[in-house]
């Protein structure tokens, strides 16, 4: 079987300017939300204290609320999770000490105010000095890791690709966040993995489209760059197609059938990977080609066989 | 010959699919219940506590499937859960306080598995239960404590040369002296410099100081001291909840995690570890009389306390020192190869020790135990009213004056005075600690996510099975012999490392991997379909096929595979436990793809003249 049968060379670079027009009204529309609306940080930054509780009949989210409020926990968010019979409450950081024990106070009062049997699921506390530190170690997590794929790139490739498959993480990345905070999406510390796997999902597909332009600007005699481009980008793109749909059918299950917990996680897999796949046709190589990437730069001084060195290595 | 794997290359591939499969098979075996069974409060666990749960158990007639003495812990297993509540509360009664008795599931791995190191991945709290708290080390208070320390030094050190100063006051990062003429501070200087050799001296002769300032080394030290000072601590107090399998560790700078598995009644935990513990040294009340004591005719100045055995002592109540002011202690032998405990106060305490030791040579002196232990009861704040527990745990005689440093002796045994100094340590805590973060989930939950998160795993990996199946026909067979190989090394693997732990991020991290390992595969299968395409022979294709895609795929996992390591190095939390997944992952599928399927290709169509590929 076979879904793409290509015949002639697509001209993927003809439409470039588009595309940047494109991923820059994405990117413009991502950072003015995340300055506008800021992204939705979840306990893990913003600390407080979260008890999800699992009800035996489907709760009243009011009620609830009276309950707390009745109790002197103002501004508590009541919110179901998953299912009607299944809520989580939502305390912002208080005094410390009182902290601590709010989780089983809380449980306590609702056992009482709602009269139903209730099963304690998750009760999570994070202080308010644990977030400023989570968010400078994520933020360093994700700089490292960016700069030592450049490095890597850039000593394995040539710069400009390694420059172009950069930012085309960093385009993703923005992109995935202007998505959590456009819908409002919790952003916790699952989240970043999830970004993070992006960044690696997408890396892995603007790795393979290098790969091919480099050794087509080898192999290739006559046409420009731009021509190189699109006959490597042609010829991936089936590869790129099926792996997207394996990646995206693994992740409507994780998606489905995860639960609640990994919801967030899978959403930002599901974008991202869309993303990480339109960004290293795109972006990768429309910033390579920018950037003036030619024949000279990928044709090493000395010319090696082939392969030649593989033979000891490949089986 | 083209496409010809040698055999050593295919036995390489056997055998490493057949050791990952052998250590994936512990978690098919699931879990027994047991009981686990440790001492508490120096308390250790022989071949006698075994004995004498054994004789327990057979009285009651309760019947265990096994049990086994191991790192000081005894584990009975059961067939059932009947049989391991039962256990637990006959045991809990029969064997008293010293030892915690708690409710455990261990692997029920086949001996000859286990015997080669096979055990079941670990699961994290995330997917078993339990809570866990981060709990902060008051830094600040650490240093300060150094510099009242240092004060203190100072001004004994100076006062025993005659040299005179003003006033030895702390200040941002070390201690200022102030002196009354320049010569003082020059002697001072040298003697002081002599004498403390990890501090910076810095002379101003201006306004008659003295500045002495920790060096960066030395606040290193204070602050590592502090920071394993209280794990110790902690570690004891854990040790009392009598849960099975807790974990006390470091994290950073300044943090300590702890785990407890299977706890869900967190505010008894939080008590617990907060509570506080100390060491009292006073003198025996040698001329009250103990039997009438014993009947409630205690003398005025005395108190009636009693020994881990439950033997009775007269011990007066005026406190001679208190544990704050030991700094160190730990366990050493004397001349005569006796256990013996070293103790070694800060100055201030030092020198009340001095004073209190010369009037009592030859007397007998008590070590008491203090314990804060929090009730059921509260207060009419709602704050829990702790019960003071005070117990003997040494008497020994005075031999003579004592100061900074001395010894106890007459200590029965090594492990005795390796446990006495670790509760003289564990009972001053050099700084506060406070809870920054805690996570409890309940066991249901727990076990909810590890269903989903298989469901999830299983979904995933039928849907890529038959897509591939479909898209490439027999070399979608060989594809999906490489990922279900894939995803028993990734499950063999974490179950080889050491330390290694499944969470739910690390979950959804080997469905992710599940989705993109067969992207080396596709990258393979694309390039011989390619090459067969432009008119080469279906060998030359295949040869072609995986020598081109070889570089593409190095290039893309490496990449990758920087990311992930960076994750865990960086992470903390769902992050590691995502990218050790999924840097697993990347290597394992590297290998399955392409030499396992290499190997697979070869065998079945390397070497024979066809005019067909089934791609």
């Amino acid at each position: 079987m076979q879904l793409l049968k290509l015949k002639e060379t697509i001209e993927f670079m003809r439409f470039r300017k588009v595309a940047v027009i494109f991923s820059a009204l994405l990117m413009i529309a991502a950072c003015a939300s995340l300055a506008i609306n800021k992204l939705n940080f979840g306990l893990d930054f913003t600390g407080g204290t979260l008890i999800e509780v699992g009800f035996e009949k489907a709760a009243d989210l009011n009620q609830i609320r009276e309950i707390m409020e009745g109790a002197g926990y103002e501004g508590a968010v009541v919110q179901h999770y998953g299912s009607s019979r299944d809520v989580v409450i939502r305390l912002a950081v208080q005094d410390d000490v009182k902290a601590e024990m709010l989780g089983n106070q809380v449980l306590a009062l609702l056992k009482e105010g709602t009269n139903q049997t209730l099963e304690m699921r998750r009760i999570e506390f994070v202080g308010s000095s644990v977030g400023d530190e989570l968010t400078e170690q994520g933020g360093l997590a994700m700089l490292t890791a960016l700069i030592c794929i450049l490095i890597y790139v850039a000593f394995r490739f040539e710069w400009r690709f390694a420059l172009g498959s950069v930012l085309a993480l960093f385009h993703d990345v923005v992109l995935t966040l202007g998505l959590f905070s456009i819908l409002g999406l919790e952003f916790d510390l699952t989240i970043l993995a999830a970004i993070l796997a992006v960044i690696g999902y997408s890396l892995n597909d603007t790795i393979v489209v290098s790969d091919r332009i480099r050794e087509n600007f080898r192999k290739v005699r006559d046409g420009g760059p731009e021509d190189v481009i699109n006959l490597s980008l042609t010829q991936t793109l089936s590869r790129t197609f099926i792996t997207s749909i394996t990646t995206l059918l693994v992740l409507a299950a994780l998606f489905f059938q995860g639960g609640a917990l990994i919801h967030g996680f899978a959403t930002a897999l599901l974008f991202g990977v869309f993303i990480g796949t339109y960004s290293s046709i795109y972006v990768a190589s429309s910033i390579a080609l920018a950037l003036g990437i030619s024949k000279e730069d990928l044709i090493p001084e000395v010319i090696e066989k082939e392969g030649a060195d593989q033979d000891v290595i490949l089986p | 010959m083209l496409n010809h794997s040698p055999l050593w290359k295919k036995l390489l591939v056997l055998f490493v699919v057949c050791i990952g499969a052998l250590y994936a098979m512990p978690n098919l075996y699931g879990e027994d219940p047991a009981v686990q069974i440790s001492g508490l409060r120096g308390v250790e666990t022989t071949a006698s506590t075994l004995d004498s749960v054994k004789a327990t158990l057979t009285e009651q007639q309760i019947n265990y499937s096994s049990m086994s003495l191991e790192d000081g812990q005894v584990l009975v297993k059961f067939s059932d859960t009947e049989q391991q509540l039962k256990a637990r509360d006959e045991l809990d009664s029969a064997l008293g306080d010293d030892y915690s008795v708690a409710l455990n599931l261990t692997p029920a791995t086949p001996d000859w598995l286990a015997s080669i190191g096979g055990v079941p991945m670990k699961f994290g709290l995330d997917l078993r239960g339990g809570v866990s708290f981060t709990m902060e080390v008051n830094m600040n208070e650490a240093e300060l404590k150094a510099k009242e320390g240092m004060v203190g030094d100072f001004r004994t050190d100076l006062r025993k040369e005659n040299i005179r100063y003003r006033s030895v006051k702390e200040q941002d990062n070390g201690v200022i002296i102030t002196f009354r003429n320049v010569d003082d501070i020059d002697t001072a200087e040298s003697l002081l410099k002599k004498r403390y050799r990890d501090l910076l001296f810095s002379d101003n002769s201006d306004d008659l100081t003295l500045s002495v300032t920790m060096s960066e080394q030395k606040l290193k030290e204070i602050r590592e001291y502090a920071l394993q000072q209280n794990i110790t601590i902690i570690r004891n107090r854990v040790n009392e909840l009598g849960v099975a399998e807790p974990l006390v560790q470091r994290q950073g700078q300044k943090n300590i995690i702890i785990e407890l598995p299977g706890v869900q009644d967190t505010a008894k935990a939080k008590e617990i570890l907060n509570a506080t513990a100390t060491i009292e040294f006073r003198m025996l009340d040698s001329e009250g009389d103990i039997n009438s004591a014993l009947n409630g005719r205690v003398p005025a100045n005395s108190q009636l306390l009693q020994d881990r055995n439950g033997r009775p002592s007269l011990v007066k109540k005026r406190v001679m020192l208190t544990g704050d002011h030991i700094v160190d202690a730990g366990s050493s032998f004397d001349e005569y190869s006796r256990p013996q405990v070293n103790i070694t106060l800060d100055s201030p305490g030092a020198s009340k020790w001095s004073n209190a030791t010369k009037e009592n040579v030859g007397k007998p002196m008590v070590t008491v135990f203090i314990e804060y232990k929090p009730t059921e009861r509260t207060d009419k704040e709602g704050n829990t009213i702790f019960e003071k527990n005070e117990e003997i745990i040494q008497i020994a005689t005075i031999q003579g004056r004592l100061g900074k440093s001395f010894r106890i002796t007459g200590i029965d045994s090594q492990a005795e005075a390796h446990n006495l100094a670790l509760l003289l340590r564990a009972g001053a805590l050099i700084a506060p600690i406070q809870i920054v973060e805690e996570r409890t989930v309940g066991p249901s939950l727990g076990a909810e996510n590890v269903k989903l998160g298989l469901q999830a795993i299983v979904g995933g990996f039928a849907l890529v099975v038959l897509f591939m199946l479909i898209y490439y026909r027999a070399f979608g067979i060989v594809a999906n012999l490489a990922l279900t190989a894939n995803l028993v090394l990734i499950v063999g693997v974490m179950s080889m490392i050491p330390g290694a732990t499944l969470t739910l991020p690390g979950m959804a991290g080997i469905v992710l991997t599940v989705g993109m390992a067969v992207d080396a595969n596709v990258l393979i299968f694309e390039r011989i379909r390619e090459e067969l395409r432009s008119g080469k022979s279906v060998q030359q294709s295949i040869h072609q096929g995986y020598d081109a895609a070889f570089s593409t795929i190095l290039d893309a996992n490496i990449t990758t595979l920087i990311a992930a390591i960076i994750l865990f190095a960086v992470g903390t939390g769902p992050i590691k436990g995502f990218a050790v997944t999924l840097s697993i992952g990347i290597i394992t599928s590297m290998f399955t793809a392409i030499i396992g399927t290499r190997t697979i290709v070869n065998s079945v169509w390397g070497g024979k003249r066809l005019d067909k590929l089934s791609i």
